[in-house]
């Protein structure tokens, strides 16, 4: 068969981008970041059990600006994937299809991401006692 | 008319192993499971924020604790090894290393569970 001139499938360059489109994306790249998070937890559980020494190590590690925007990043991946999972859950069950509530609930995500990744920073500044 | 093919391409022509259905069903499982179990994980580590290392083992030493976070662990570790399994299949076209992907996958994972849940409990269990 020719190969010449024949139509191609669409891919993804040809769409518009819009907020289902992110957060589908988003979905993908928030897990993995998040798979990241995993790894990361697993050091700190490890550091616990080590002992106080090494464990003020891994601490500090934390408390460093880039250790702070590293999990400033995991906890905003969190909160994302968890609205957009949750919203998939919602499809799942054939929710959430009319175009505009799927926009809206897409929107919707971030909204909620953004704000939740605030609070519990917020809240955790507020516990140490910094604000 | 001979069968012509080897027995390893007539595996192969079988196609999929038809377990995509049950990857698809656990996968939203240990989602629904991680809802909970992430909110208790997120609502600790705010409430403990900036606490030394024998405040930390105090808490994780409860033993409603320690149980929460090893369904934590083995329940996320489990959604997260699903997740990672299908960008594999989407992304990784070469065969041999689509394989090798896999089994790494697999192994980290096993690693991660059982490095974490031995930490748990051993602060548990620990004097």
């Amino acid at each position: 068969m020719s190969k010449g001139n024949r139509p191609l499938s669409p891919h993804l360059q040809v769409y518009r981008w819009g907020a289902h489109m992110a957060v589908s994306i988003l979905h993908r790249a928030t897990g993995s970041a998040l798979a990241v998070g995993a790894v990361l937890l697993t050091w700190w559980l490890v550091a616990l059990a080590t002992g106080h020494e090494y464990f003020a190590t891994v601490q500090g590690y934390a408390d460093s600006l880039i250790g702070r925007l590293v999990l400033f990043g995991i906890t905003f991946a969190l909160m994302q994937h968890l609205a957009s999972g949750v919203r998939h859950l919602f499809m799942d069950m054939g929710r959430l299809y009319d175009l505009k509530v799927n926009t809206l609930s897409a929107q919707m995500t971030f909204v909620f991401s953004i704000l939740a990744t605030i609070g519990v920073w917020y809240a955790g500044y507020k516990v140490m006692g910094v604000l | 008319m001979a069968d012509m093919k080897t027995p390893l391409a007539k595996v192969r022509g079988l196609g999929s192993a038809k377990d995509g259905t049950h990857h698809w069903l656990v996968h939203r499982i240990t989602a629904i499971a991680n809802i909970p179990l992430i909110l208790f994980v997120v609502v600790s580590f705010v409430g403990n924020a900036g606490k030394g290392h024998a405040e930390w083992v105090a808490w994780l030493k409860q033993p409603i604790v320690s149980v929460l976070m090893i369904l934590f662990i083995a329940n996320m570790v489990h959604h997260m090894r699903l997740g990672l399994q299908v960008l594999i299949e989407d992304y990784v076209h070469d065969h041999g290393l689509k394989f090798a992907s896999m089994i790494a996958l697999t192994f980290a994972s096993v690693l991660i569970a059982v490095l974490s849940i031995f930490s748990i409990l051993r602060i548990a269990f620990g004097g």
